[in-house]
C-alpha cells in the first residue's frame, strides 16, 4: 500500500471522537493545557497584568526593599525595593521563550542528520550516530553546563549551551523512524523511477519521519525550562536586571531566611510552568501513541 | 556472553575517548583568559602569559590535546586554578560525599517508586492513579534548587527538626572523634561503632537525600506503571491468574518480574542525572562533595575543575551503564543478541 503524508482523512470521524473520548478520559491533559494557555497570555498581557511594569526591568524603590507579601505587594518586594509579582510575570517571557529557541535549534540540527544517517545509511550513518553516542554519554545538564560555564554568561549562552546537548536525542529519535520509512515500499518506488535522493528526502522521508517530534517537544519544553533555570540559578545565564526565575531564586537566596518569599515565588513559577508542559505533553504522548495509552 | 561484553567494553572505550574529545573542544572554544584568571586580578601582563606558558596554553592546540589525552591516560586532569591544587585530587576528596548521596537517594527512590509505580497500574485511570501519575509529575518538574531551600526553610529554620547544613554536627568531633575510612560519615561511624556520630550523619543526610531522590522515584514510578501494564496481559501472567495466586502477588511478583530489566537501564540514567543535580543542591546543604566543588569552579571559572568535574560525572555516567548492561546480559540471554 503506498502511503502519503496527505492522505486523505479518511479516519477523520472516529479520530475526532477518540480524541475527545482521550480528552475527556484524561484530565492530567487538560489541567496541563489550560495551564500553558494561562501562562501563554500572561507572557502577552504582561504589560497589563504587571502592576508594576518597570519593575521588570532596573527599577530600586529604597523604601520598599524587602517588603513581605502585602496588599501593594502581593508577592512582597525583592532586596532593591521591586514588586516580585510583576517580575514574576514579566518571568514568563523568559524561560518558556528560551525553550522555544532551544527545542528549534536541536530540531534543526537534529532531525536533519537523523534523517541523513537513516535514509543514506553506511558509513555516514556510522559517523554520525557514533558522534551522537559520544553527546549522549553526558546528561544533558551535565553539557549544557559545562558549556555555558566557558561561555560567557548570558541568556544567548544558555540557549546555545543547552541546544547543543539537546539535538543529539532528536538524531537519535528521527534516525530509527527514517530508517523504518526508507524501506517501505513507496520510497523503493521513487528510487525506481529516477527520483532524486533530495526530493525523496524531502517529500518522503522527512514528513513521514518527524511525527515522533509531536510527543517528544511538548515532553521536552518542561525539561529545558528547567536545564536553563538550573544554569541561571548557577549564575551562567540571565544577568540582573533580566527577570529569569532562575536568577530570582539565586538572588534571593542570601535573603530567604527570613525573607522566604525572595525565593518561593519565582521557584513556584519555575515548578508550575515546568508541571504544565509535563502534564500537556504527558497527555499528549498518551492520546497519540494509543500504544501506551491504557485507559 | 564474552563477546558481549569485550564488545560493550570496546563501545564504551569509544565513547569515553569521544567524552574526552569534546570536553577538550568545551575548554578551547572558552572567550576567558584562564591564564588571567589564575594569576589573580592585579598580575601585570608578564606575569599572565608567564601564567599562560606555565600552563602550557601558548601551544597549538593539536598539542595541547595530546598532552591531555596522554595527561588523563596517567591520571592528571590538570592543575585547578582556584585551588592550586590537582584537579584529581581535589574530586577524589569530594567524590565519597556525593557518592553517599546519590547512592543513598536511589535506594530510596527505588524503595517509594517501585510500589508507587505497583499500586498505580493495578487500577490505571482510577484516582490513585491520576494521582500518583500527577505526583511523578510533578517531581519531574521540580527545580532542585528550589526544593532543597524550601524543605531547609520548612524543616530546618521554621520547625528545627532537622540539621540545616553539613554532613554532621561538627561539634561531635570532640567527644566522638571520626576515624575517616572510605570518606562516607555514615559507613565510617558504622564501621567504628561510633553511634552519636552515626545518628547525626544520617539526619544530616534527610533533607539532600530527600531532594535528589524526589525526581528518580517519579520516573521510576512511571516507568514501573507502564512496564506492568504492558505484560499484564501476557500469557504467563493468565497463566499465574489460572493457578489461583492473589492480585498483589500478581503485580509485584510475576508482572514486576520483567520491570526490573528496563528499571535497572533507567536507574543507571538516573544515576548521571543525580550526579549533576548535586551540583544544584550540595551549596545549599553546605555539602562537601563533588556539586559543591563544581558549583564553585563555575563561578571562578576555573576551567580545568569545571571539566575535570564534567569527564569525572560522564565517565561514571558511561560505565554505570556499561555495568548494567553487562548485569543484564548475564540474567537474560535475549539481550546478549542485540
Amino acid at each position: 500500500m503506498i502511503e502519503s503524508p496527505l492522505a486523505p482523512s479518511r479516519a477523520a470521524v472516529p479520530r475526532g471522537q477518540v480524541l475527545r473520548r482521550g480528552l475527556l478520559a484524561n484530565p492530567l491533559l487538560l489541567v496541563g493545557g489550560g495551564l500553558v494557555l494561562l501562562i501563554a497570555i500572561v507572557a502577552i498581557f504582561a504589560p497589563l497584568l504587571a502592576p508594576l511594569p518597570g519593575d521588570a526591568g532596573t527599577a530600586t524603590h529604597p523604601f520598599t526593599v524587602l517588603q513581605p507579601p502585602s496588599a501593594a505587594h502581593l508577592f512582597g518586594a525583592d532586596q532593591v525595593g521591586r514588586d516580585i509579582l510583576s517580575r514574576v510575570i514579566y518571568g514568563t517571557r523568559v524561560s518558556p521563550v528560551i525553550a522555544a529557541v532551544v527545542l528549534v535549534i536541536a530540531c534543526a540540527i537534529g532531525v536533519p542528520l537523523g534523517v541523513v544517517a537513516g535514509y543514506l545509511g553506511g558509513w555516514l550513518d556510522e559517523l554520525i550516530m557514533r558522534v551522537t553516542d559520544v553527546f549522549l554519554a553526558f546528561p544533558p545538564l551535565l553539557l549544557a553546563l559545562a558549556l555555558a560555564a566557558v561561555l560567557p554568561a548570558s541568556l544567548t549562552s544558555v540557549t546555545i549551551a543547552i541546544a547543543a546537548a539537546w539535538w543529539p536525542w532528536y538524531t537519535r529519535l528521527i534516525r530509527g523512524q527514517a530508517a523504518s520509512v526508507a524501506g517501505r515500499p513507496h520510497v523503493e518506488a521513487c528510487q525506481v523511477l529516477g527520483v532524486s535522493r533530495f526530493r525523496i528526502i524531502f517529500r518522503h522521508i522527512l514528513p513521514n519521519s518527524i511525527t515522533p517530534l509531536l510527543v517528544q517537544v511538548p515532553l521536552d519544553v518542561g525539561g529545558v525550562i528547567l536545564t536553563a533555570s538550573a544554569l541561571s540559578f548557577l549564575g551562567l545565564g540571565a544577568q540582573d536586571p533580566v527577570p529569569d526565575w532562575g536568577l530570582m531564586t539565586a538572588e534571593g537566596q542570601s535573603y530567604f531566611t527570613p525573607d522566604w518569599w525572595l525565593v518561593v515565588f519565582p521557584g513556584l513559577a519555575i515548578l508550575l510552568t515546568a508541571f504544565a508542559f509535563n502534564l500537556l505533553g504527558d497527555g499528549l504522548r498518551d492520546l497519540l501513541d494509543p500504544r501506551r495509552s491504557f485507559t | 556472553m564474552l563477546v558481549f561484553v569485550a564488545r560493550r567494553i570496546s563501545l564504551a572505550i569509544l565513547v569515553i575517548a569521544g567524552v574526552i574529545v569534546v570536553t577538550f573542544v568545551v575548554a578551547h572554544v572558552v572567550p576567558g583568559d584562564p591564564a588571567a584568571t589564575w594569576a589573580g586580578p592585579h598580575a601585570t601582563a608578564a606575569q599572565i602569559t608567564q601564567a599562560r606558558r606555565f600552563l602550557g596554553l601558548n601551544r597549538p592546540l593539536p598539542v595541547q590535546l595530546v598532552s591531555y589525552l596522554g595527561g588523563i591516560a596517567a591520571g592528571n586532569l590538570g592543575t585547578s586554578i582556584h585551588t592550586h591544587r590537582p584537579v584529581l585530587s581535589d574530586i577524589a576528596t569530594a567524590a565519597p560525599a556525593t557518592l553517599e548521596l546519590v547512592i543513598t537517594a536511589l535506594l530510596l527512590a527505588i524503595t517509594f517508586g517501585v510500589p508507587l509505580g505497583l499500586a498505580s497500574a493495578r487500577r490505571p485511570g482510577r484516582p490513585a492513579d491520576q494521582v500518583i501519575r500527577a505526583g511523578s509529575i510533578l517531581a519531574a518538574s521540580m527545580p532542585v534548587f528550589w526544593m532543597a531551600l524550601i524543605l531547609q526553610l520548612i524543616f530546618s529554620q521554621r520547625l528545627h527538626v532537622l540539621p540545616a547544613a553539613g554532613q554532621y554536627s561538627p561539634g561531635l568531633l570532640f567527644t566522638h572523634p571520626l576515624l575517616k575510612r572510605t570518606g562516607s560519615p555514615v559507613i565510617d561511624a558504622l564501621i567504628a561503632g561510633n553511634w552519636p556520630m552515626l545518628g547525626s550523619s544520617l539526619t544530616h543526610l534527610i533533607l539532600p537525600v530527600v531532594v535528589v531522590a524526589a525526581f528518580p522515584a517519579g520516573l521510576i514510578a512511571r516507568l514501573v506503571r507502564a512496564q506492568v501494564l504492558d505484560t499484564i496481559g501476557d500469557m504467563h501472567i493468565l497463566n499465574a491468574r489460572a493457578l489461583g495466586f492473589g492480585e498483589r502477588q500478581i503485580f509485584s511478583r510475576f508482572a514486576m518480574k520483567q520491570a526490573w530489566i528496563p528499571v535497572s537501564a533507567e536507574v543507571a540514567l538516573l544515576f548521571g542525572y543525580s550526579l549533576v543535580n548535586t551540583f544544584l543542591v550540595e551549596s545549599t546543604f553546605d555539602w562537601p562533595g563533588l556539586g559543591s566543588y563544581a558549583a564553585a569552579s563555575t563561578t571562578t571559572l576555573d576551567t580545568p575543575a569545571i571539566l575535570g568535574v564534567t569527564l569525572f560525572v560522564a565517565i561514571a555516567y558511561v560505565l554505570a551503564n556499561l555495568a548494567v548492561d553487562i548485569v543484564q546480559a548475564a540474567i537474560d540471554p535475549r539481550i546478549r543478541l542485540r
